[in-house]
């Protein structure tokens, strides 16, 4: 199978990679450019532990092709902290204790991003909607919910 | 209750030590090792839920290219005990016994090679009847799952095999004087379905053989010690010639206690002299690891006018999957524990079905046994006219009461939290029509066991804690916590990390709520060895006895002087006073306190669609102490969670071939953000007089009493009592149409 030579953007970083034609993002990006922080729980977009953005938009990654990162933004879990500096939104899940174990931590960051780009003042009952694609098995949700509307508070400048 | 001890660093709601690797993405789970020159390896499994594997022939596929080798059971050495049982889990020997059963394990250049090349793996099945439900299983003309499996813990021994492995049963008083006293009796059958223990993150191993050398595991894992003897003891090894290394896991709940891949990746990596990577698909964590027993369960419960509950039966069957050891003996022995009643009798079976040989999951047993008794104790309350609450605080376990199993309960939190729920503002709401209620009590022994720890000093004053519990919720946090208070110096001053099986002694699994206690007394004792040294040194310097030092404050102080040195200073001239520092605390911990829980749950049901709303739930629990209360809270709340899944839409669906049908999450659906309120978690303290700072484990009791919180709200709001599980829409209106 000849390989797909793809030019992309991760992270504010031109690069490029090498894939099969039946390679999704999500193993291209962690197998191939070895960005481990996105997770696979499931394979088939009922997790969201592999939730990316492309072109600011909010994908799992595992029902992407690595090929359709072709001429792309992608935003992964690594690129949220600026530098060593961890966004408000990794604070406060540190803060409230939203993770346990943490393997969806960094699905749930993402997506939780994306919400607050949307909706910069969300009620409870839209963070959970929104966030219903992140399935997380260890907090209940409780001190996940808790960390968004602090952060959305905080990012509001209300907090 | 003993008075609370002031403490200065426990309590602290502190930023977890690997925190910021985790909402990086920088921390490395099971499937994120890889190494120079791996290789994939892939398994086939069986298509059917029994049957006998006639033959296996592998040419095809090993001439593929890029196929490197192939491993069956063949490739074991001979087994016995509970090794074969295990090892014929990983790799099938003569017979497929669940739909989803490794048949062959099989190694190639790449994931898609593998994954082609097991199409080409020829096996011929027998296909058998597949024995499902524990009605069918334990019928006398059922089909045989094992031969050989004679029942144990009969009065008579068996002539003939069956698919019961055991039964046992507990005892006291005497039950049928018991329930001639009573003037009101429940009686009832239950069910509880499969269920899995649904960690998101699958199961995922590394590893790289070496004839000679040091063979390495690297997986997620909650005893990497275990994954070393279990691997070890199938592949005939030596436990110093295998290294685990524990990556960080992404949840286990029990479902990672036990092994699945290693062994067969360890014989492709020898086979193929590379090393292998093996990582599961959702399909095949839920083909073929976990489950939680499904369990039917009659339960008899009867009292007086007054309240006073005289007599309490149970008949418990549970599945153990194609292998025996359900966690039967769990249930008979948790059931009633929440009840100070006289008159006790339990019976326990322990039946083999076509399904996954069953692993633990958080509370293991507890869960069914507690739902069929709280369910009853519920009705029975309200048969009585007696409020929930107070018919359970009028019979509450407290200090003193005789376990059916054995021992006298000491000092427990139960009544403490039943009043707490009582007074929750909560239980003071309203309901509308169409709304219900439940509470429930949920009690587990938790346990201590064997934990090593090393502290090493570093010549700056700080510390690398070593300790061989995977974290798993944020126990790093309350490691460090305790150590800092025992120490009295800032948590921030000592690192903790989790060592491999070289760095530390043996230590057991993150598992039976007993990291927190058992790993954090081995913590302790670490620390209090280091404090030990430090006073000699600064006796030695001083020139006096070590007698004469105190330590307070993270500062040696000469009592016969006005002398004083800091942590810092001693371990910055421990070159000069004998070399480096560092304190050991390798213990087999005694004294695990029972904790106890009270959930209360309210629901509204939509009758036109059997669909179930948590509108509000509680969950108080008896922490003892808690060390780090957001990591407490957490586990009342993700337990409660958990258990409301499975009160309220897990199962495992089979179809009439016994074949597994919802094998991802959109179908094995767990709760999602938008289907649950905020969960209220109240923390009770009633100290664990065996622990230096009271605690008790919290880990697993909070996913007992949801079931039959749920199950009882659901009760009341249809006004139909619930007996099967799970709550889910199809089987609410199933209920509703059938009583209308």
């Amino acid at each position: 199978m000849a390989k797909i030579h793809v030019n992309t953007t991760i992270n504010g970083e031109p690069t490029e990679f090498l894939c099969d034609p039946n390679d999704t993002l999500l193993n291209v990006l962690r197998y191939n450019l070895e960005l481990t922080g996105t997770k696979e729980g499931c394979g088939s977009g009922d997790c969201g532990a592999c939730s990316v953005t492309v072109n600011d938009r909010l994908v799992c990654a595992c029902l992407v092709l690595g090929a359709e990162a072709e001429g792309a933004e992608v935003g992964t879990i690594e690129g949220v902290a600026e530098a060593n500096q961890l966004s408000v939104i990794q604070t406060k899940f540190l803060e409230h204790a939203a993770l346990q174990c943490g393997i969806c931590t960094p699905g749930l960051i993402v997506s939780t991003q994306e919400l607050l780009k949307e909706n910069p003042k969300p009620t409870e009952e839209e963070a959970r909607y929104f966030l219903a694609g992140n399935l997380c098995r260890c907090t209940g949700y409780d001190k996940v919910i808790k960390a968004v509307m602090d952060s959305a508070e905080t990012l509001r400048g209300e907090a | 209750m003993s008075e609370a001890k002031e403490y200065k660093y426990i309590g602290q709601r502190s930023i977890r030590p690997d925190g910021y690797d985790k909402v990086t993405g920088r921390a490395a789970y099971g499937a994120d090792m890889s190494l120079p020159g791996m290789v994939w390896g892939k398994i086939l499994r069986s298509p059917h839920a029994h049957a006998n594997i006639k033959s296996i022939d592998t040419s095809r596929a090993e001439a593929l290219q890029g196929v490197l080798a192939v491993a069956t059971f063949a490739d074991f050495p001979a087994q016995k005990g509970a090794s074969k049982d295990l090892a014929t889990n990983i790799l099938a020997n003569d017979k497929a016994l669940y739909h989803g059963h490794a048949i062959v394990g099989l190694a190639a250049t790449t994931a898609d090679i593998a994954e082609r090349a097991l199409e080409l793996i020829d096996v011929v099945y027998e296909v058998l009847t597949p024995v499902m439900d524990i009605r069918d299983a334990i019928k006398a003309d059922a089909p045989l799952i094992d031969e050989k499996l004679m029942t144990v813990g009969l009065a008579e021994a068996p002539t003939s095999a069956s698919n019961v492995a055991a039964r046992q049963e507990f005892k006291k008083g005497d039950v049928e004087a018991g329930f001639a006293e009573a003037d009101v009796i429940v009686e009832r059958e239950y069910y509880t379905p499969t269920i899995h223990q649904g960690y998101i993150e699958p199961h995922a191993c590394t590893v790289s053989y070496d004839e000679a050398g040091q063979s390495m595991i690297w997986c997620c894992t909650q005893g990497h010690f275990d994954v070393r003897a279990q691997t070890a003891g199938i592949l005939g090894m030596s436990l110093s010639k295998l290294k685990v290394i524990a990556s960080e896991i992404g949840g286990g709940f029990g479902g990672k206690t036990t092994i699945y891949l290693e062994p067969v990746a360890l014989v492709l990596s020898r086979k193929a002299g590379r090393p292998v990577k093996m990582v599961m698909n959702r399909d095949e964590v839920l083909k073929a690891t976990g489950p939680g027993s499904a369990s039917r369960n009659w339960i008899k419960v009867g009292a007086k006018k007054d309240g006073t509950i005289t007599a309490m039966q149970a008949k418990l069957y549970y599945e153990a999957g194609a292998f025996k050891d359900s966690p039967m003996m769990m249930g008979c022995m948790t059931a009633f524990t929440p009840y100070d009643v006289d008159n006790m009798y339990l019976e326990g079976y322990d039946v083999l079905v076509n399904k996954p040989k069953v692993a633990a999951y958080r509370a293991p047993g507890a869960p069914q046994a507690e739902y069929a008794a709280e369910m009853a104790v519920s009705e029975l309350a309200n048969k009585l006219g007696i409020d929930q609450i107070d018919l359970r605080i009028q019979n509450a376990a407290k200090e003193g009461t005789q376990t059916v199993y054995g021992p006298k309960l000491k000092a427990v939190g139960l009544v403490e939290c039943l009043e707490a729920v009582k007074n929750s503002p909560q239980y003071k709401a309203p309901l509308k029509a169409g709304q219900g209620r439940g509470v429930a009590s949920g009690f587990w022994f938790n346990i201590g066991g064997q934990s090593s720890v090393v502290l090493n000093m570093t010549p700056d004053g700080t510390g690398i804690l070593v300790e061989g519990s995977p974290d798993i919720g944020g126990s790093r946090a309350s490691m460090q916590l305790m150590v800092a208070e025992e120490m009295g110096m800032e948590p921030a001053l000592f690192r903790p990390i989790i060592g491999d099986t070289e760095n530390l002694a043996f230590s057991q699994g993150t598992g039976g709520s007993r990291t927190t206690f058992a790993t954090g007394m081995a913590c302790i004792e670490a620390a209090q060895d280091v404090i030990r040294q430090l006073k000699e040194r600064a006796a030695a310097v001083w020139n006096v006895t070590p007698d004469q030092v105190e330590w307070a404050e993270g500062v040696a102080i000469n009592t016969a002087g006005d002398d004083k040195l800091t942590c810092a200073q001693i371990c910055k001239g421990a070159e000069r006073t004998g070399g480096q520092i560092s304190g050991r605390g390798n213990i087999n911990a005694r004294g695990a306190g029972p904790s106890f829980a009270v959930h209360l749950c309210d629901v509204e049901v939509d009758k036109e669609t059997g669909k179930v709303d948590v509108l509000r739930y509680t969950a108080a629990q008896d922490a003892g102490k808690a060390i780090h209360p957001s990591y407490v809270e957490g586990q009342l709340q993700g337990g409660a969670v958990q258990g409301i899944g499975w009160a309220l839409n897990e199962e495992y669906v089979y179809n009439e071939d016994g074949l597994l049908q919802n094998t991802g999450f959109l179908d094995y659906r767990i709760p999602l953000a938008s289907d649950l309120p905020m969960i209220d978690a109240i923390i009770i303290e009633v100290p664990n007089s065996f622990h230096p700072f009271g605690v008790r484990g919290v880990g697993e009791s909070g996913i007992i009493p949801p079931l039959a919180a749920c199950g009882m709200a659901v009760s009341e709001a249809i006004d139909i009592q619930i007996v099967d599980l799970p709550c889910s829409p199809p089987n609410v209106l199933k209920v509703i149409q059938e009583n209308s």
